[in-house]
């Protein structure tokens, strides 16, 4: 068994209006809002790393979980934007949580990495005991604030989230989740040289379809529909692809918790900051399913089901 | 070309824009289609046409002009 027991989050202090990114992109505040949703986003200060905000994300969370870094079995770190690629940020946010020998490993997928981390960590976690997941990303280093980068420039954001995945213990049990991986599609969104690529109409034509499609798959085989999920917590890549999403499950976006207007498009730290506002908010005990889904590089993709205990 | 009028009533539909292109301008430029009324073209093709598009399939390079929506529609026959 495997339960959610906290989530955390952290955000940089700085932000960065449509009005103030739109002359770099030679774009209109108007513009970027309604083609993503972005109302401003977060921007981390020259000092801050990839493995710093990742921390703070994690001890925002250690704290809600009332746990101590030592009672942690293994940590799990998202990111697509890391400062270095090998070691990741995993292991300096192990040392950093004072940690000389919990297994601490990276995901370097962007977008996607959380959900992934999440459904690994429910695997996991019966041997594991507590498992931390982490997506941080400083995207604003990785974008052209050009109008050349504009298409990717306009929807980036930086911040970290976390979640503390429990083998005994939490506000939801996981139920089930899937993955899938389509490598020959990969070159629609990747990060290389220290630059993010991204083919918006492909990533868009592809997610639109497969994230229903996974949500669709898990709901079924748990005798699920959608009209019966209470919240979808989506990685908050695009409004008006969430959107499409709730267009594509028959579903009422109100079910779709959203927070990109003001942090804009986190990458894999999206969908655990998501969660963490969304669990701060809510005044009772979820009623019904709720339902995890992101698609990110790779291409990468999958869905979550947590059920009310 | 043997699909373009059912193409264009698909393309017409997703748009709600009644224009028509030249067989081989561009959706995109033309103002027809944007990133999220592709996804919407390709499916109305699905649904039109009585196909079923792979996801290998899913590059805008494919869907961007009449010609080759048609060239692509004749292949899956």
């Amino acid at each position: 068994m495997a339960f959610l027991r906290a989530f955390g989050s952290w955000l940089p202090p700085r932000r960065v209006s449509n009005s103030e990114l739109a002359p770099k992109v030679d774009a209109t505040p108007e513009w970027i809002l309604e083609v993503s949703g972005i109302e401003e986003r977060r921007y981390a200060a020259d000092a801050d790393t990839v493995a710093g905000i990742g921390l703070l994300a994690a001890q925002n969370c250690l704290e809600k979980a009332a746990l101590t870094a030592s009672e942690l079995g293994m940590i799990l770190v998202a990111s697509g934007s890391s400062d270095r690629f090998c070691p990741g940020p995993a292991s300096q946010i192990a040392a950093a949580l004072g940690l000389a020998s919990t297994p601490a490993l990276d995901i370097p997928v962007s977008s996607a990495g959380s959900l992934i981390g999440l459904s690994l960590a429910a695997k996991l976690a019966p041997t594991a005991g507590r498992v931390l997941v982490v997506g941080a990303e400083i995207m604003s280093r990785r974008v052209s604030l050009t109008p050349e980068g504009k298409n990717t420039a306009i929807l980036f954001g930086d911040g970290a989230g976390a979640a503390l995945v429990d083998a005994d213990t939490g506000f939801v049990r996981i139920a089930d989740s899937c993955l899938f991986t389509d490598g020959a599609s990969a070159e629609a969104l990747f990060l290389q040289d220290g630059h993010f690529h991204m083919d918006g109409s492909a990533v868009i034509l592809h997610a639109s379809r497969k994230m229903p499609r996974a949500i669709n798959e898990l709901l079924t085989r748990n005798q699920l529909v959608a009209s019966q999920v209470e919240t979808f917590l989506l990685h908050q890549a695009n409004l008006n692809l969430i959107a499409r999403v709730a267009a594509a499950l028959k579903t009422p976006q109100e079910k779709f918790f959203t927070n990109i207007a003001r942090y804009g498009n986190t990458s894999s730290a999206s969908l655990l900051i998501a969660a963490d506002e969304w669990h701060s908010g809510q005044n009772t005990a979820l009623a019904g399913p709720l339902v995890f889904s992101a698609f990110g590089s790779g291409l990468n993709w999958g869905a979550l089901l947590a059920l009310p205990l | 070309m043997e699909s373009e009028g059912r193409i264009l009533k698909v393309l017409h539909k997703v748009s709600g824009k009644e224009l028509s292109p030249g067989v081989d301008d561009s959706l995109f430029v033309s103002g027809l289609l944007d990133s999220f009324a592709l996804t919407d073209f390709v499916t109305g093709l699905e649904e039109e046409f009585g196909v079923t598009i792979p996801d290998s399939d899913l590059s805008a390079r494919k869907f961007d002009t009449i010609s080759k929506v048609d060239a692509y529609l004749a292949a899956k026959k």
